[in-house]
């Protein structure tokens, strides 16, 4: 599996695409620094493009990445290699290398700038990894779309609008549904809502750690209650740690299955 | 070496392989042969464990490969179609089959013969489809498997290199190795093939050799056998 890992991941740092996304954040990190001049504010900025754009990118460059290397897989199954590790070791490249471009991207303008004497380190660091989490997911689950159609244009089509559920659609159901049930106590399904969506969660999450929960009213004051203590985080990582494992698993099953 | 029997894949309501029973005896080449869709390549496929049979059993020599992978080692096959990850460089590309198969190999040998250093450090997406196809060629022989597995070999390649791919493959026949090949250039067939299988409909119409394929079919040339053979 390594073996795959090492050459899916040197080949997608060597392309165009891969560098298009880390200067991105490069130049991101910066222009905010520069902007703005105040780490905390850079990251609630930062968050709100993260939050929408790193999901995006990994669902497209997922399905992008699987169709592109089709033959090549075709290739590499003809080898003496389990077909686990062919594609475990294809997702870990793909998923890996958009990971390190957004640490990367992110982490030198802000290093440079001195976020080790802030405060917000914590903040910036939760920041990295839940976009870190979610690259992950966006990629398995693209993985699996992309694995379960043959036909580029529908996967194309079906990530796509994966995205768009769960980063806007999947919101509005949810404020929706908070409307028309304002009569009833709608505390527990507004957390259970926010675990079964990774974009959310992410957010929620780095929002309490931010201090402005203030803004949310008496909502937040809930999510305060359960997201601000130990147990919530752990509980939220928990959710996100499901929300990779299941999909990677999903993916292995039907990798096996499959006929190329 | 080769033992199928019972072979049955389906890919939604489209039957390929119906009953397949087919022996392939170790040494010689074998041309798999039959029009579009007759599934051939599918019955490749199925031989390397990419496509996995719906029903029946394929033993390679003496052992069962459903869920195994460790017997690729011993078959080197050359795909219909060569793409390779782009951002490679030739060089790259082939220490890297390398690395993955752990097996000696003679690949210097066989880039000079098909004139590739000048392409060594250019990226494969820059290749010519014939130039793709001669580092295909040499990624199949530069191990040395005991089952040799070619589908559309001739592909792209300009008649010198036509003329070196044959000899090769007669090179591995004079090892004593087993050469599955489909083709759908006749006169390749001829010059190469001991047998000849030829598939109709997912199921084998005609096994042996080809002035048995003359005979039964009264034709003298194998072009027009082959075509009468189904009608």
């Amino acid at each position: 599996m390594f073996k795959i890992l090492k050459y899916s991941f040197y080949d997608l740092i060597r392309s165009r695409w891969s560098y298009v996304y880390f200067l991105f954040y490069l130049a991101l990190g910066f222009v905010l620094l520069f902007l703005n001049n105040d780490v905390s504010k850079a990251v609630i900025t930062l968050m709100n493009v993260i939050i929408v754009l790193v999901p995006l990118i990994g669902t497209i460059f997922g399905v992008m990445y699987y169709y592109n290397s089709r033959e090549f897989t075709e290739l590499l199954l003809a080898q003496p290699l389990r077909r686990t590790s062919i594609f475990l070791g294809q997702f870990l490249g793909v998923a890996g290398s958009l990971a390190l471009s957004l640490v990367l991207g992110l982490g030198i303008p802000f290093v440079i700038y001195g976020l080790f004497r802030s405060d917000a380190i914590f903040d910036f660091t939760l920041l990295l990894i839940t976009g870190a989490f979610l690259t992950f997911i966006f990629t398995a689950l693209s993985f699996n779309i992309a694995l379960s159609n043959e036909n580029k244009i529908k996967g194309f089509g079906y990530a796509v609008l994966l995205w768009l559920f769960m980063a806007v659609i999947y919101d509005g159901l949810f404020l929706m549904s908070l409307i028309v049930f304002e009569e009833y106590p709608l505390d527990t399904f507004s957390l259970a809502a926010t675990m079964l969506n990774p974009i959310d969660l992410s957010r929620t999450l780095i929002l309490l750690k931010l201090d402005i929960s203030a803004l949310l009213g008496y909502t937040g004051a809930v999510f305060k209650d359960f997201f601000g203590t130990n147990k919530g985080l752990v509980i939220s990582f928990v959710m996100l740690m499901l929300w990779t494992i299941i999909p990677v698993w999903r993916l292995i099953r039907k990798a096996k299955t499959k006929d190329f | 070496m080769i033992q199928i029997d019972n072979l049955c894949k389906r890919f939604g309501k489209n039957q390929v392989l119906r009953n397949l029973n087919l022996t392939i005896e170790p040494k010689g080449i074998v041309a798999i042969l039959g029009p579009n869709g007759s599934g051939k390549t599918t019955l490749i496929k199925s031989i390397l464990g990419m496509v996995i049979p719906n029903q029946g059993t394929i033993t390679i020599s003496g052992e069962n490969i459903r869920n195994k992978w460790k017997y690729l080692g011993d078959i080197e096959y050359l795909p219909q179609i060569a793409n390779f990850p782009n951002n490679l460089k030739v060089r790259e590309l082939i220490r890297m089959i390398k690395d993955l198969h752990q097996q000696p190999s003679k690949e210097e040998k066989l880039i000079s013969l098909f004139g590739l250093e000048p392409f060594l450090n250019r990226k494969l997406s820059t290749l010519s489809g014939g130039t793709k196809q001669k580092v295909n060629i040499v990624m199949t022989f530069m191990f040395d498997g005991p089952l040799i597995i070619l589908d559309e070999p001739t592909t792209g390649l300009d008649p010198a290199a036509l003329i070196q791919l044959k000899q090769l493959i007669q090179e591995e026949k004079s090892n004593g190795k087993t050469i599955l090949v489909t083709s759908h250039i006749m006169q390749f067939v001829e010059e190469v093939a001991d047998e000849i299988v030829y598939l109709l409909e997912g199921k084998i119409y005609f096994k042996g050799s080809i002035t048995e394929l003359k005979n039964l079919t009264q034709q003298t040339n194998v072009e027009h056998a082959i075509a009468a053979i189904a009608s």
